[in-house]
């Protein structure tokens, strides 16, 4: 437990750049990560839109883009090239830069040391390292767009050998995959950095009273996925190094011999081009719930604050998150069933992952039938946590197909699985991080956002979202091969009109999304100051001062008596009891 | 606004089910005699998982439903069943799902992947490069010539690297750039890359295996039904991708051998 005199307090600072730039306050951090998400979110969308368009129409030009590649974009009408380029970029920058980096680092940052009662993360200088470091990162990549032929087209998977040959395997393939190596690289160091500091923030700092059954459910998310980080980011980023290697000091780790590439014999030998596979995918699988689970934390957490209830069991959400996390690990050979590994592997690692939908069933199951006989409030917040129980359906129910390797015959490297991650670990996973803006929001800076506004933005993202992902797993269905800049095959020819409706769905919904952004920055100047606890909630950031003052709980330590979720009791505030309140009252189904 | 929600998830849920209820795009017409099962596990798996989607959604709905904004004397009331009964039934009904979807998956999966080709398989060998197939057929002699890499040029049509001046095994091997095969003929499907990871596609055959360069795999199968496919790379390879294919043209025995000779004709 958090021994006050032994962790040194730092004092708040007073100069802009310490208060605002390479400031060590958790809170500040977190409002930079989030900021890094929202400007890669948009970013990541304008890309989304471009290929979208491209796909539909092929031949459409798309006004300005050529000032961006005057070879990618001639007069704005997208090359077969560029058009992967974009697509490698928007699958980085989205599965990097925004969902590893808003649900887990932002809000963590922000609401698991006040969550557990401490001041801030144990490590200070590596939390504010671990931002500089994601935000070169996140430079380094979009410098890529700049470099002669752009960025690297090999896609956000980035396999072997053609992460590995050079400049002669295509635009890009050069100084393009160097820069998403050193990119994705440093990322690594960034989240290690921070997975650290979760971990330690957990295990260490929590406040008199907060046992870890006590942590809300967010903070048991932020904690499980911390531990994901570490040991999942530690296998990235040496391959990342690898390949760097492999361009620049003529190594041969992922390069066998024999490779003739434009007619030129490529002088390596020896490598191994699944061993890429491998060390990718072994973080590239706890990485689809380094993305989802600290959104089924922010989820509970915002479901229980609005059912008025705790969950049927704290402790069965608690170990079925874990569960998924260690699973996490045993399933990547799913995404390599036709790869040429051994076939017999195929089969070990499909059961995993068939048996992984437990625990995502029981998460389901926990919240849909905590709704029941709840008073269940409707607000954007809940409007989002309740699209994403839908989501995480929709995508989750797919996985029964893709885990296993009779029917990846057919739907692998199609349009289905471009659905199935985009509903599971995507629309999901951005509806956790919409939920935890709208619900903490007023925390973070002090004022409410627009409800109006708000519920507007969910109904297109939800309407929308699924006219543009339903579609995608007809497609795969049908045959419909990914990472195509057009569809020139005879068979794709009949389904060019799904993809027409998909993007003017795309269009739409992206639209909607600029509601939020306006919300957003409208709101941070001009929205309703918040009060401290606007929500009526019971866990330690409402506790405290809005927005929280630099040391989270202004000079005092918060002493917990509760567990984190007790509604649906009568208290002297109302149904609630706050766990830094000493009131005892009764509860039906306090959980021991 | 709840009612509305339940309204539209469940507007969804149906909407989404119509076209797999439909059949609006399905995978076409099997023509592999492995693909029955592999289209047989694909059809108990969308019961499967079609159930449970509309199932989920549907209980959301209702509880959002009868649930949102409740009178505020409202008591908070607990799920009869509580979280053990949900856990038990996680475990049974998806377990046992799960269970017998992965047992008799393995079947599907053994067929192609599990059995080695039988002895009288007739080998092709399929090589992938930017961005085009070729294909190369043993000759009267039965046996391929050894490769070259260094070799390979693309000017002089040398599309494998083989060395017809030395390699005796070479000089009545037959490359081609579309595949053709018997019907009712086991193939066994040698597969090379040249320089990079591709994917050999064919819908119909119910085929999809990668390259892997450095490392030669194989496959097997037999086409049921005379006709003309599309063979295509599902392995991003380059700029070049979305537009690598060949064509597959399964023939009577006797079109076949009227093929092959053609082609040994040409080279």
């Amino acid at each position: 437990m958090h021994d006050v005199a032994a962790h040194a307090a730092h004092h708040a600072p007073t100069s802009f750049i310490r208060k605002h730039v390479f400031s060590l306050d958790h809170k500040v951090i977190g409002k930079q990560y989030y900021g890094l998400a929202l400007i890669a979110a948009y970013v990541g969308m304008a890309l989304s839109w471009m290929m979208r368009i491209h796909l539909a129409w092929t031949n459409a030009a798309i006004p300005g883009l050529q000032l961006l590649s005057k070879n990618g974009a001639p007069g704005g009408v997208i090359t077969p090239e560029y058009y992967l380029q974009l697509m490698t970029m928007h699958g980085t920058i989205m599965v990097f830069f925004v969902l590893t980096t808003a649900p887990f680092a932002a809000f963590g940052n922000f609401f698991l040391p006040i969550q557990v009662g401490a001041e801030d993360m144990p490590f200070p200088r590596f939390n504010m390292m671990s931002f500089w470091v994601t935000f070169s990162a996140f430079v380094v990549l979009i410098a890529s767009f700049f470099v002669t032929d752009g960025p690297t087209l090999g896609g956000w998977t980035q396999y072997a050998p053609l992460n590995a040959v050079g400049s002669i395997s295509g635009p890009g393939q050069g100084t393009g995959v160097v820069l998403w190596m050193a990119s994705i690289g440093l990322f690594c160091v960034g989240q290690l950095l921070g997975s650290l500091n979760f971990i330690t923030t957990t295990l260490d700092l929590r406040v008199k009273g907060m046992s870890l059954m006590r942590l809300p459910l967010s903070a048991w998310a932020w904690f499980i996925t911390s531990c994901m980080g570490l040991t999942a980011f530690a296998v990235l980023m040496p391959a990342c190094i690898l390949a760097i290697l492999d361009h620049v000091a003529g190594t041969s780790f992922f390069v066998p011999s024999g490779l003739v590439v434009s007619d030129q014999l490529v002088p390596h030998s020896g490598g191994s081009t699944l061993l890429w596979q491998h060390l990718f995918w072994f973080f590239g699988h706890p990485e689809v719930y380094i993305a989802i689970v600290p959104g089924i934390g922010i989820v509970s957490h915002i479901l229980i604050t609005n059912m008025r209830r705790p969950m049927l069991s704290h402790r069965v959400l608690i170990y079925s998150m874990g569960a998924l996390a260690v699973l996490s690990y045993m399933v990547y050979g799913h995404h390599m069933f036709v790869s040429g590994m051994n076939p017999f592997s195929s089969l070990v690692f499909s059961f995993p992952t068939l048996v992984i939908t437990i625990p995502s069933t029981i998460v389901v199951l926990m919240w849909t039938f905590s709704l029941y006989g709840s008073k269940l409030r409707i607000n954007s917040a809940s409007l989002f946590a309740l699209g994403f129980i839908s989501m995480f359906v929709s995508g989750g129910v797919s996985g029964f197909f893709l885990a296993q390797p009779s029917i990846d015959i057919m739907l692998h490297a199609t349009y289905f699985v471009v659905g199935h991650f985009h509903l599971v670990m995507g629309v999901a996973a951005m509806f956790g991080i919409f939920g935890g803006t709208y619900f903490w929001f007023p925390k973070m800076v002090g004022r409410m956002m627009n409800e109006t506004l708000g519920k507007v933005h969910f109904w297109f993202s939800f309407v929308g979202a699924y006219c543009i992902f339903m579609p995608f797993h007809y497609l795969g269905m049908a045959g419909n091969v990914r990472r195509y800049s057009s569809f020139v095959d005879d068979y794709l020819q009949p389904l060019i009109p799904v993809h027409q409706f998909i993007t003017v769905a795309a269009l739409v919904t992206g639209a909607a999304q600029l509601v939020f952004l306006y919300n957003l920055i409208h709101s941070r100047f001009y929205g309703a100051p918040a009060p401290d606890n606007p929500w009526q909630a019971t866990s330690l950031e409402w506790s405290t001062a809005t927005p929280p003052p630099f040391d989270n709980f202004g000079g005092k330590h918060p002493v917990v008596y509760h567990d984190p979720y007790q509604y649906g009791v009568q208290s002297s505030v109302g149904d609630y009891v706050m766990q830094a309140s000493p009131e005892q009252v009764k509860t039906e189904d306090e959980e021991k | 606004m709840a009612k509305f929600f339940a309204i539209t998830l469940i507007v969804i849920a149906i909407l989404s089910a119509i076209p797999i209820l439909l059949h609006t795009w399905v995978a076409p017409e099997d023509i592999s005699t492995h693909g029955a099962l592999i289209d047989e596990q694909m059809s108990e798996t969308m019961a499967e998982a079609g159930i449970s989607f509309l199932a989920a959604q549907f209980v959301l709905a209702f509880f959002v439903w009868k649930f949102a904004n409740p009178a505020p004397d409202a008591k908070i009331r607990k799920f009869p069943g509580g979280a053990k009964g949900l856990v038990i039934a996680a475990f049974l009904v998806v377990g046992i799902e799960v269970l017998a979807l992965g047992i008799f998956g393995v079947k599907a999966w053994a067929n192609v992947y599990l059995t080695p080709p039988s002895p009288g398989a007739m080998p092709i060998q399929v090589q992938a490069g930017q961005f085009a197939f070729y294909f190369r057929y043993p000759g009267p002699d039965g046996t391929f010539g050894p490769l070259h890499p260094e070799l390979i040029n693309e000017s002089t049509q040398n599309f494998f690297g083989l060395d017809l001046d030395h390699d005796q095994d070479s000089k009545d091997d037959i490359v081609t750039a579309e595949m053709a095969i018997p019907v009712n003929k086991e193939i066994h499907l040698l597969m090379h890359s040249k320089d990079l990871g591709h994917s050999f596609y064919v819908r119909e055959l119910r085929v999809q295996q990668d390259f892997v360069p450095g490392l030669d795999v194989s496959v097997h199968f037999t086409a049921t039904k005379v006709g003309k496919y599309e063979i295509v790379c599902t392995q991003l390879c380059g700029l070049g991708h979305y537009n690598m294919k060949a064509y597959l043209e399964v023939m009577s025995q006797q079109d076949f051998d009227d093929w092959l000779k053609k082609e040994a004709a040409l080279q």
